[in-house]
This record gives C-alpha cells, sequence and structure tokens, in this order.
C-alpha cells in the first residue's frame, strides 16, 4: 500500500509534467514572447508557492506552539505588542512589496510582447463563427485563406485583429498570450516563431454553439519554404485537369457554394465563407474538425449540420454524382 | 414543495398545489433549432403552388404541417437576418425602408403580403430589378428569409424576436411590429 502510493507520489508529478509539452501549451513554448510569459507565470507561481509556505509554516507553528495561560488578560506587555506590530507590518509591507514586484514585472514582461517592428509579416485575421480568415498584406500583393497561419522562423509576425460578428479570441499559447477580436474595432498581436513546427491555436472567448471547434494552426517554416508556400498561395486556383474535376466546377458555379465561398480564378467571389483558392493545401477543414481529405470534403458537403452543427454553411441538396465530382474538384485545389 | 402539499389539509388546495406544478414544468422547455431540414422537407417546401399573375398562392402542405416555422422561431429569424445582410439586400432596400428598391416594413406588398409571394419573389425575382436567389439559397435559406421580410412587415409584435442590430438603431426593433410605429396609416400607393 505504501510502496503503491510512493510510486504514484513519484509518477504523478511526471504525468502532469507531460501535461504541459505539445502543440498547445504555454509551458512549450515557440519564440521570444511566449518564453517571457512562461518565465513570469514561473516566477509568479513560484513567489505565491513561497507565500503559501511561509504562511502555511507559521500557521502550524501558532497551532503547535503550547500557549502560556495569561494570569492577568488585561496587562500590557510593551514587549509582545512590540513584537506583534513587527510581525503585523512585516506581512504588510511583504504584501506591498510582492504585489508591486508582480505589477513591475508584468508590466514590464507585456510591454516587450510590442517590441520591435522591423520587417514584420503583417497579416489580418478576422473572426467568424466559427472559423478564422486569414489575409496577408505582405508586399503588394495581398491573398486570403483560412484557418492556417504560415510564417517564417524568427521574424517578427504582426496580426490586426477584427471579427465580423461576436467577440473572438486568438490564443496560440506556444507562441504569445490571448487577444481579443472585437466587432467594430482592431486589436493587434504579434509573435516570433523561433522554431519550426506546427503550433495549435484556439479561440479562447466563448463564441456560440461550436466554441469549442474553433481552432487554428500556426505553421512556422524556413524563410525559403515560406516564400515558396507564399508564391502557391497567391497564384490563382489550378485548373480542373480530368472530366470529373470539370464537371465538379460548373457544379460548385452553379449551386449555392459560389454564394459565399471565393476560388481565385472562377467567377466565384463571394466572401462569406472561407476562401477555397487553394482548400486542399491546408491540413485541416471547418476549422480543424476534420483532417482535408477527398472524403471529408465530401462528407462536409453533403451535412455540414451534422459534423458541426449550427454552422452557417447550409446543406445544398446535391445529386451523388453532384457531389462526387464537387468533392474531386474540392481536393484538386491544392 | 412535497413538504408544503403534505402539510396542507384542504384536499382541493392541495389538488390546486399540484396542478400548478405541474402546469409550470412544460415552461422548462426551451424553444427548439431546426439545425438542418430533412432533405425531404427541404425539397417538399419549394413545391409552392402560385397563382397564374404570380401573386399569392398556397404554401406547400409540409408547410402547415411544420405549424409555419419560419415566422415566429429565433433561430430562424436569426439566420434570416444574417442572410438578409449576406445576400445584399440592404443595398436596395435599406434596413427596410426602402432605398432603390421598395421598403419592405410599410406593409405595403406589391406581389400581396402572402407568405408564397415573398418566397417566389426571393427565389425567383420579379421585373424591376429584384434578382432571382434560386442558385445562391438553399429553399431553407430563402423560407428564413421570408420568415424575417415578414416580421419587418408586421403590424402586430411578435414574442420571437432576431439577433439585435451591432450599429445604430434606425428604425423599431424586428418583433416591435416596426411597420406599425412608422406606418400605421394608409399606406402611399406607389
Amino acid at each position: 500500500m505504501r510502496q503503491g502510493s510512493r510510486a504514484a507520489a513519484s509518477v504523478l508529478p511526471a504525468l502532469l509534467c507531460a501535461g504541459c509539452a505539445g502543440a498547445q501549451s504555454a509551458f512549450d513554448t515557440g519564440g521570444a514572447q511566449a518564453l517571457g510569459l512562461a518565465r513570469l507565470m514561473i516566477f509568479i507561481m513560484a513567489v505565491c508557492a513561497a507565500v503559501w509556505l511561509a504562511v502555511m509554516a507559521a500557521l502550524a507553528f501558532a497551532l503547535w506552539r503550547r500557549r502560556q495561560e495569561a494570569t492577568e488578560p488585561l496587562a500590557i506587555d510593551a514587549r509582545r505588542q512590540r513584537r506583534m506590530s513587527l510581525v503585523v507590518g512585516g506581512s504588510v509591507a511583504a504584501t506591498v512589496v510582492i504585489i508591486g514586484l508582480f505589477t513591475v514585472t508584468s508590466f514590464w514582461v507585456t510591454r516587450s510582447l510590442w517590441a520591435g517592428d522591423r520587417d514584420a509579416v503583417k497579416i489580418d485575421m478576422r473572426g467568424y463563427q466559427w472559423w478564422w480568415q486569414v489575409t496577408y498584406r505582405d508586399g503588394n500583393q495581398a491573398f486570403t485563406t483560412a484557418n492556417e497561419i504560415h510564417v517564417p522562423v524568427g521574424r517578427l509576425v504582426r496580426i490586426r485583429l477584427t471579427a465580423d460578428d461576436v467577440i473572438h479570441s486568438f490564443w496560440v499559447p506556444s507562441l504569445t498570450g490571448k487577444q481579443d477580436l472585437i466587432p467594430g474595432r482592431t486589436n493587434e498581436v504579434s509573435f516570433v516563431a523561433e522554431r519550426p513546427g506546427v503550433y495549435r491555436g484556439q479561440c479562447a472567448e466563448f463564441c456560440g454553439l461550436q466554441h469549442a471547434r474553433m481552432a487554428m494552426q500556426v505553421i512556422a517554416q524556413s524563410p525559403q519554404d515560406y516564400d515558396a508556400w507564399r508564391q502557391s498561395q497567391l497564384a490563382p486556383a489550378a485548373k480542373p485537369s480530368d472530366p470529373e474535376q470539370v464537371f465538379g466546377e460548373q457544379v460548385f458555379l452553379s449551386k449555392p457554394c459560389a454564394a459565399c465561398h471565393t476560388v481565385r480564378g472562377t467567377s466565384a467571389t463571394a466572401q462569406l465563407g472561407p476562401d477555397l483558392t487553394h482548400v486542399a493545401s491546408r491540413s485541416t477543414i471547418a476549422a480543424g474538425v476534420l483532417e482535408t481529405t477527398r472524403g471529408s470534403l465530401a462528407a462536409w458537403i453533403a451535412d455540414p449540420q451534422t459534423i458541426k452543427p449550427g454552422n452557417n454553411m447550409p446543406m445544398v441538396a446535391l445529386s451523388p454524382d453532384e457531389l462526387n465530382a464537387i468533392s474531386a474538384y474540392m481536393a484538386s485545389l491544392k | 414543495m412535497a413538504g408544503i402539499v403534505r402539510r396542507t389539509a384542504n384536499p382541493l388546495l392541495r389538488l390546486l398545489l399540484i396542478a400548478a406544478a405541474t402546469m409550470a414544468l412544460p415552461a422548462c422547455e426551451r424553444e427548439e433549432r431546426t439545425l438542418r431540414l430533412a432533405p425531404p422537407v427541404a425539397s417538399a417546401l419549394d413545391g409552392v403552388r402560385l397563382m397564374p399573375i404570380g401573386i399569392g398562392g398556397a404554401p406547400p402542405e409540409v408547410y402547415s404541417a411544420l405549424e409555419k416555422p419560419f415566422a415566429s422561431n429565433a433561430y430562424d429569424l436569426s439566420q434570416g437576418k444574417r442572410l438578409y445582410n449576406w445576400m445584399g439586400c440592404p443595398q436596395c432596400h435599406g434596413d427596410g425602408q426602402g432605398r432603390s428598391g421598395p421598403p419592405l416594413l410599410d406593409g405595403w406588398w406589391q406581389y400581396g403580403p402572402d407568405v408564397v409571394s415573398v418566397f417566389v419573389t426571393i427565389r425567383d425575382g420579379r421585373p424591376g430589378g429584384m434578382p432571382s436567389f434560386r442558385d445562391k439559397l438553399t429553399t431553407e435559406q430563402i423560407w428564413q428569409l421570408t420568415g424575417y421580410i415578414q416580421t419587418l412587415g408586421a403590424y402586430s409584435a411578435k414574442t420571437a424576436a432576431p439577433s439585435r442590430d451591432d450599429g445604430p438603431q434606425t428604425r423599431p426593433a424586428e418583433n416591435r411590429a416596426p411597420a406599425a410605429a412608422l406606418f400605421d396609416k394608409f399606406p402611399e400607393i406607389r
């Protein structure tokens, strides 16, 4: 029994620490901003733990110490009074010092989040129920994508945040802190990803039925890979190559799909749903709900309300042939 | 509650208390959202019968069987309002008071106040600039939009309301019978 609990006591902290690793963790930092915040968090927690231990020790001492019988309860003992004022004064001073220290450190760390404007990658993000529109405004050519941000390693990324319907919140814990997307106003957040990899982000402000399924990915790449990705995204959509895809494009353009979605290079230019020009190049669809495969694209188009109930994509009546063709066309939009 | 009932001596009063408690239960039920119609229902809802002159007609039987869902369900009204803005209706009809297109809240319907005429107007378009939305919206969405537009032109207040406007108010809210507040007199004849 005792051995079992001892084993549990040694395994539990290891297990808890394992929970801190991964693509979405404020402790698994990918850049300077996140590192600053993680250090601030650990610093504050360590100081609070020390204070808690000191308070508990004082309490234990007070409980354990034998109390003297007071022979004359009303008599004033000058030494005792002085000692008591010293303890109370010391606690108040320590509280003021610690709160002051926390305020200054947290101000200092948060200010460093905004440092530097050297050739930042400029991105606009707009929150919708329940997906992220991402517009790159780098250089003189802009392009729009969704739910996936690619960034070059080591370069500052500056994101302007707005919202279309309700308040959302941008949160990629491994890269930086939270920042709200508020309808009718523009917020900013900036970060640097220092090691390549895939970081997961999540909406951090309850925004409706599918708030939990409003995820995004930040993919940090080497500058060469990033440029290659940028060039491929700037290009218009791939032309359909076989008869099935050609039919799929016709269906897409003649059905209600084109009333909400854009495929650059075709007549579909609406901005109400995610830009589908390179939908098959993104790793997930529906803001992280399904992996992008032809099968999941078909499933999504066939019945979006069963996969992500309440989202704003309607179920469009399609014949099996049309559905098959449109999924082939979507999967070809690399 | 059980204690009160047991302590109440009068059998009639006891019965009344139990009845009141039972009657309060249905109040716990919230309005249900139909996130999507079953495909056969959706296609049946497209089959409206219109009079030859294009004004008025009969909705499909399934519309009455569903108890006219799109006019009184807050979720459908909200979706209708979203579509009203998304599909660019304000470009011609403004907030409902009309711009280059006719107003929708004076309670004066050029093709009749009937749901069927409103539905067909949106689905097929009308001469004089009203485009057809048959290829842009699903049947269900056109019904949602119809329900919302009828709310705009309503002369009696409703308990169901769509979501609020984010911008400044330019007319009474949809569930407060905007037509009655603004135009409760004989409409201008156009």
